[in-house]
């Protein structure tokens, strides 16, 4: 007798607990607003990343072409994976000196951890995290980047 | 109420004027596979839609948004792609039987297909023995899928189909016995009578509690027999990859993948028609006045809706539960619900025995 | 008789009945690229085999030529869920050498991220196990929670996974202004939600069947087996580096280690649960005491440890992770050693799934919390 009343309470017990289950769920296909799917690209303009999001290393220009980037090289050390690479040239300044500048700034997206770490090296905090992260591109040689920008000159006043 | 009869009469004489019955008949066969076959692909391609879109409500989603207004048109595009897709058959396949499996569980899903009471009259098959002829076709089903897995020369499927096996064998006899007890009630085994039989209530409330009990066993073990969550185990995907059609891609794919989704409305039918009167409007006893505005309301919404909810619920259990394991699977219907279906329609028949249904 | 067939990889005959099959690389439950050999009967596992190297970056070498700094991103890419304790790891080795005290705000911290990883890491697993059981909707439920505390370390340090936010010596950055407001914000919800988890699965008679009694582990054998974190811990195994050899300021906080005695799936799922309770609490009683002050102790720039050996163990999400460091002087280490948690954890595998079935197979190997990246380095 005793194993019968536990046979159906156990029966009971049993469908208590799916009913718990199905309770969950069906208040959640009852309440439309909980639902957290975005709608991207829809939502573009609206779509902010936080100030701090790694996206991608970029030279900061300003308004007349000038950058901050001195060559110094300390990015391309610090950079854990060979993503910086800094060519450099010589110019002849005005008054007849010779000048060390960058010719150009590689930049192999396709290799980039997005460490942080060139940023924190750089003593003229001349290159920064974007906050672009639409990246994808059809051809992986888009990926490495030149991130000075035609023309630019070093910023005056900045060495 | 509006009878089909009367439009199906009016087909058939208007035929019968200028031809053979032999040409009537072959006329009336190729119209009738014409209507299911559309109602296959249309049923199909709503309750694809619809699970994905209940499923994703259930889980904080949207589900398919872009093709069409609330990605509406999706499952279309679905279908076009699965149709555009290389069959790719696996190289020590058992030709023959893997393209023949696919054919067999269409071939189950239509002949049960076909035994649906949709409204008043519009029925294609209305034998005497309806109920078992339903239980019978349903299962054939499972030839297909034994024959898929053995042939695709794939240890998961193997295991899948194996599992599929004794699954739908064992669960086969707990729908065919709560549907016995409703039988039992209605006194008859073919649809149109157990409709008709509802006329003053439905089963599931004039029946007491026992029919209570089949309804819920119905559902538990109609859940099983398509093979649906939370009784996926054949194609348990986070076991088995994708269990019996691991192999099978494009329209053959697409052939397993529609006949599920149809045996689920084939499922939800029979527990509609038998428990729920069908098309049968919901009518309280003899309450003129109530029933009368019932029965407003056309038998084809009747039974779609009735068809919808039970949907409803199988798709609430699928994406509520946890799978069961196979053993406790098989032990869930050889210690449970068989017993109790048992007792359940021994009880039953003392209440009819006795005249104490409503 | 038949001839006998033999199993290519482990030499050895199979008896009548059994046979092999490839659970993975791919496939949907071994979350990464594990291979399993198993030797089956039926659904009866007889031998489960892991094979590893599908995902091997010899993380270890390369710490030998990178600097201390660049070591630490490294360790990311390991067990990525449980990211900032590694982190953590590294940089604790690397200042024990230094012999650097940390600032009180730094260790807080760093422990209120830990214990934010910690959960975040539990809350995928929750996810990830009811969807192994057939369950997805968990998925979706823990991803959801999920989300806020991503959303925080987004916002603190700039990434959502592969955080790297501990140098050694100190932070990367100060936190976000919002950081406190929006780590309470989680917490109040959380506490929310988390009775919801054990309404759809703890109770739920299905997943208990499917976890009671199923992979029993005993405490010997995980000790032996050395199963530490939460499914040790579920064998009554009391490993918790956190209360044993406390370190950042885990000594300031008042916690109860979840232990449980069964060792089987259930109590492996009980043990994360109620840590996730723990984690809580631990950031409720910290995240209004961050102490002002620098978030940076004072380091060289170019960071050399003097010559000799340092080890520091840590607790992530999956158990005690251990970096082992011999220095000649320099400024890469000479030698480096992870200790992974996972990969002990999967040694245990195939003593617990003998003579399961297939179904609990993929129970077990989620309850152990599997990440493979971290076992195969
Ligand atoms: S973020 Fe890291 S990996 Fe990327 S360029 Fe900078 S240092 Fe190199
Ligand atoms: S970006 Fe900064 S660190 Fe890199 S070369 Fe230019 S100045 Fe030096």
């Amino acid at each position: 007798m005793k194993a019968i009343i536990k046979y159906i309470s156990s029966i009971f017990k049993a469908l208590k607990s799916l009913f718990r289950g199905m309770a969950v769920t069906g208040h959640y296909i009852s309440h439309p607003k909980e639902i957290i799917t975005q709608q991207y690209p829809e939502n573009r303009e609206t779509l902010k990343m936080f100030d701090m999001f790694r996206g991608e290393v970029v030279l900061t220009h300003n308004e007349r072409n000038e950058h901050r980037c001195t060559g110094c090289s300390a990015c391309e050390v610090a950079c854990p994976n060979g993503s910086i690479e800094i060519i450099s040239k010589r110019i002849e300044m005005p008054d007849g000196k010779k000048k060390k500048v960058i010719d150009k700034f590689v930049y192999h997206l396709s290799m980039c951890t997005f460490c942080n770490l060139c940023i924190l090296s750089c003593p003229t905090d001349a290159i920064k995290m974007s906050q672009d992260f639409e990246h994808a591109v059809f051809d992986r040689s888009q990926l490495t980047k030149v991130l000075n920008k035609t023309g630019s000159k070093l910023m005056e006043g900045v060495r | 109420m509006y009878d089909f009869k009367s439009l199906t009469d009016s087909i058939h004489t208007s035929l019968s004027a200028g031809l053979s019955p032999i040409m009537v008949t072959i006329i009336e066969f190729v119209i009738i596979a014409f209507a299911f076959m559309i109602l296959f692909t249309l049923l199909g391609l709503i309750l694809v839609y619809a699970e994905r879109k209940i499923c994703a409500f259930f889980q904080l989603r949207l589900g398919p948004m872009r093709v069409g207004k609330w990605g509406m048109a999706q499952t279309a595009a679905d279908a076009v792609k699965l149709i555009f897709k290389e069959p790719l058959v696996t190289k020590n396949a058992d030709k023959f039987l893997f393209n023949l499996a696919p054919f067999i569980i269409i071939l189950s899903t239509f002949l049960a297909l076909g035994a649906m009471p949709f409204a008043k009259g519009l029925h294609a098959l209305d034998f005497d023995i309806g109920v078992l002829y339903l239980t019978a076709v349903s299962s054939i089903g499972v030839i297909g899928i034994l024959i898929a897995g053995w042939s695709s020369d794939n240890k998961y499927s193997l295991i899948g189909a194996m599992r599929s096996g004794a699954q739908v064998v064992s669960y086969e006899l707990s729908v065919g016995l709560s549907l016995l007890t409703v039988v039992v009630l209605a006194g008859s085994l073919q649809f149109s009578e157990i409709i008709a039989s509802q006329e003053a209530g439905w089963w599931i409330f004039r029946g007491h509690i026992p029919a209570l009990i089949a309804f819920v066993i119905f559902m538990i073990a109609g859940t099983a027999e398509t093979t649906r969550g939370p009784f996926d185990l054949p194609e348990a995907e986070s076991e088995l990859t994708a269990g019996f059609h691991t192999e099978y891609s494009g329209l053959k794919f697409a052939f397993f993948f529609l006949a599920e989704f149809v045996n689920m409305f084939i499922i939800a039918g029979i527990g509609a028609t038998v428990f729920l009167g069908g098309w049968m409007p919901f009518h309280i006893g003899n309450w003129e006045g109530f029933n009368r505005v019932m029965d407003f309301i056309p038998p084809l919404f009747w039974f779609f809706g009735k068809v919808t909810f039970l949907i409803f619920l199988m798709m609430w259990f699928k994406w509520t539960f946890p799978r069961l394991r196979i053993d406790q699977l098989l032990r869930l219907e050889w210690k449970y619900l068989l017993p109790i279906n048992l007792v359940n329609i021994l009880v039953m028949a003392f209440i009819v025995l006795k005249g104490w249904q409503f | 008789m038949a001839e006998t067939h033999i199993n290519t990889i482990s030499g050895k005959p199979l008896e009548s009945q059994e046979y092999l099959i490839n659970m993975g690389p791919q496939h949907p439950s071994t979350h990464g690229v594990l291979r399993l050999l198993l030797t089956l009967d039926g659904e009866i596992i007889h031998k489960v085999e892991p094979h590893l190297g599908y995902i091997h970056r010899s993380i270890e070498k390369m710490c030998e030529k990178d600097s201390y700094t660049q070591i630490v991103h490294l360790t990311d890419r390991m067990d990525y869920l449980s990211s900032h304790m590694n982190n953590e790891a590294v940089s604790l080795a690397v200042e024990q050498g230094l012999e650097l005290e940390m600032p009180e705000r730094v260790k807080v911290i760093r422990t209120i991220i830990s214990e934010l990883t910690r959960l975040s890491s539990h809350q995928l697993w929750w996810g990830v196990f009811g969807m192994d059981l057939g369950a997805i909707t968990t998925f979706l439920y823990g991803f959801r929670d999920r989300e806020m505390i991503i959303d925080i370390f987004e916002e603190t340090c700039g990434a959502r996974l592969t955080m790297n936010y501990n140098v050694p010596g100190g932070l990367m950055f100060d936190i976000h202004p919002n950081f406190q407001k929006r780590t309470k914000a989680f917490v109040a919800h959380f506490k929310q939600k988390l009775p919801e988890y054990d309404q759809l699965l703890t109770g739920n008679v299905i997943f208990e069947l499917r976890t009671k009694g199923v992979g029993i582990l005993s405490k010997e054998d995980a000790i032996s087996y050395g199963v530490t974190g939460p499914s040790g811990r579920a064998s009554g195994f009391s490993n918790d580096v956190r209360k044993h050899n406390p370190y950042s300021a885990y000594s300031q906080v008042e916690f109860k280690e979840a232990l449980s005695e069964e060792g089987d799936s259930y109590a492996r799922y009980k043990v994360r649960i109620q840590e996730m309770w723990e984690s809580l609490s631990i950031i409720e009683q910290l995240i209004d005491n961050i102490p002002e002050g620098d978030y940076k102790a004072k380091t060289k720039a170019v960071i050399k440890l003097p010559k000799g050996e340092y080890y520091q163990k840590v607790e992530t999400a999956r158990g005690e992770f251990g970096v082992y460091i011999i220095s000649e002087g320099g400024k890469s280490p000479y030698r480096l050693k992870f200790r992974s948690p996972g990969f002990s954890n999967l040694s245990a595998l195939d003593h617990m799934a003998k003579g399961a079935k297939i179904g609990d197979l993929v129970v077990i190997m989620s309850t152990l919390d599997l990440v493979i990246p971290d076992i195969d380095r």
